[in-house]
């Protein structure tokens, strides 16, 4: 019995030294966004202090951040927005039908995630400059689909599979066609699963840099992951501004994260675990 | 991957309609599937043809117009010291990362296996997809300020147990140490994530009957639930070997690369090449080399340990 008492123990203090090492950086980039420059610097460190909002005033007040949320904010809606409108009906095919190729379609998708992002991202930039649309956003939209896409097809497909068939014969025997019974049957049922691809696919479009970073550059243009880089280039880097930016840069996908975070694993391996 | 795919392939047979499909009906799977598939097309395998076709090409933006040159694009980047060399830290951050995030994802999967305290474990699950989530490039800037050698709170905790000042982001061995550390932080937890999701699928009837049959740990690990574990870690190392080959954002904003070359990877040579010496011919070489060998990679994966578990 005392064997056991120990173990629990033990258990207990790994789980909370594994909480500690995750949560510590993340803690550290929030306190230190909270701090004026000479306070984030002090050694030893000051693990209590008057906090201060400065960070996040001279981040609005002095660079794009807002703006460049902003792009975020609207070419991951939109890119998410995309994928989700072609990548549901491919799902629903995918699991309703049995047609010659379904299952080598289906593994077509999921070797996009093994795509050396360079690859596309070089004709994506002739494409980008003959047509002048380089630091046009919307071409942003259009490459995330690369990863978008196979993401939302691959989860939406496990849960098209759990709309018992039953009830969508019932709608096409009172003479619903097979896309109305699509729209109005199968897709209501499978309200959450959409907003869980959505998340998902939502954050990897979040955190891309690379494709920002060559494709859409100027200043307007810039989306948030690139924005923080932008404070690198100076002679002295204003610490408190870039750690108020990063974690207004983190936040939303850390939040989006912890509300998907039963699928992530799921969602990260395409289906490949349960 | 393949079983369930096949227990669906039997429910879609169970509900086939006996009477022959007619044309259309024949067509309709394909109108639902063609939009995504179309559009994939563009933005992926065209693509990818097309930088197919450049890296046997010599073009330099902004000068002439690209010009035939056979395999001369994939003869120079395959002699060119800093490609190879960039190949060859990318590989070596896969060796070094791999078996640790392996080691510590099972561990921490273990742990969330064992119902000792529901609450604690509860969280863990929830905080795990923290390092996940975060922008890679803010992760960079947190790294910065972290291991500043004068001014970071890792060297602060280090000189309390004695050890000072390590050079974190000056010295080329630690500072590519550095890139390893915060790519096991922020990769680990997928791999316990995965892993948990394979422990999950090991039925309890088996566990416990094997309880009954021996009380050592190890055997009960191996020859139970291990075989439960090979598609988990198949997928893990599938999956991380396409992060540690995608990396860009994370070590750029650490220091582009920096210092000199210690931490410049793959991706960040591919870029360098391509945006900032302009030669996309060459670029385009060094982009097909990597797709052919992450992809050599993942089939080697799934023919080691796919076989383990059929």
């Amino acid at each position: 019995m005392a064997n056991e008492k120990l173990l629990k123990l033990l258990h207990g203090l790994a789980v909370v030294l594994i909480l500690g090492i995750i949560l510590f950086p993340p803690y550290w980039m929030v306190a230190a966004s909270l701090k004026t420059e000479s306070q984030l610097f002090a050694i030893p460190p000051h693990w209590l202090w008057d906090t201060t909002l400065q960070g996040y005033i001279d981040a609005f007040q002095q660079s794009p951040i807002l703006s460049a949320l902003w792009n975020s904010v609207w070419v991951t809606g939109a890119a998410v927005g995309l994928g989700l409108l072609v990548g549901a009906p491919a799902a629903y095919g995918i699991s309703r039908y049995n047609f010659p190729g379904r299952k080598q379609i289906w593994f077509w998708y999921v070797t996009h995630w093994m795509l050396v992002p360079v690859v596309i991202l070089i004709p994506f930039y002739l494409l980008a400059v003959n047509l002048g649309m380089i630091n046009n956003p919307w071409i942003l939209v259009l490459v995330y689909q690369v990863f978008v896409v196979p993401l939302v097809v691959w989860l939406m497909v496990d849960q098209f599979r759990s709309v018992p068939p039953v009830l969508e014969e019932a709608a096409l025997l009172d003479g619903l066609s097979r896309f109305g019974v699509f729209v109005r049957i199968s897709l209501p049922l499978v309200k959450p699963g959409i907003v869980v691809a959505g998340i998902l696919a939502g954050i990897f479009a979040w955190n891309n840099l690379i494709y920002a970073f060559i494709l859409t550059p100027a200043q307007g243009a810039r989306t948030a992951p690139t924005i923080a880089l932008s404070y690198l280039g100076g002679y002295k880097v204003p610490w408190t501004q870039v750690m108020a930016s990063a974690t207004l840069i983190s936040a939303p996908v850390i939040l989006g994260g912890i509300a998907v975070h039963k699928y992530m694993a799921r969602g990260l391996t395409m289906g490949a675990v349960k | 991957m393949a079983t369930s795919l096949d227990a669906s392939e039997a429910k879609v047979a169970e509900h086939k309609r006996p009477d022959r499909p007619t044309a259309m009906e024949h067509a309709t799977p394909w109108l639902f599937v063609l939009p995504s598939v179309l559009l994939l097309l563009a933005v992926g395998l065209y693509p990818i043809g097309y930088t197919f076709v450049i890296s046997f090409h010599n073009w330099t933006l902004g000068q002439a117009e690209p010009s035939f040159t056979a395999l001369s694009n994939y003869v120079e980047v395959l002699t060119d010291g800093a490609f190879l060399d960039a190949v060859s830290r990318t590989m070596l951050l896969l060796a070094i990362t791999l078996p640790i995030q392996l080691a510590l994802g099972l561990g921490i999967a273990l742990l969330l296996h064992t119902h000792f305290n529901k609450w604690l474990r509860t969280i863990l699950q929830v905080v795990l997809v923290i390092p996940i989530a975060i922008t890679p490039a803010v992760l960079g800037l947190l790294v910065q300020v972290m291991f500043d050698n004068q001014f970071g709170i890792i060297n602060h905790a280090l000189a309390s147990i004695g050890i000072q000042g390590v050079n974190w982001l000056g010295d080329t061995t630690a500072a590519y140490t550095t890139v390893c550390i915060a790519q096991i932080w922020q990769w680990t937890p997928f791999a316990a994530l995965v892993i948990s999701a394979s422990l999950a699928t090991v039925p309890s009837e088996i566990e416990e009957a094997a309880l009954l049959e021996t009380s050592r740990w190890w055997p009960r690990f191996r020859r139970v639930l291990l075989p439960y574990l090979w598609p988990g870690i198949t997928a893990v190392l599938v999956f991380q070997t396409a992060f540690v080959i995608k990396q860009f954002g994370m070590v750029y904003s650490i220091q582009k690369g920096g210092p000199g070359s210690a931490t410049q990877l793959v991706m960040l040579e591919i870029e360098r090449t391509a945006f900032r010496g302009f030669d996309i011919g060459a670029a385009a070489a060094q982009s097909i080399l990597m797709l052919v060998l992450s992809i050599l990679l993942a089939q080697t994966y799934i023919k080691l340990f796919y076989r383990e578990a059929a």
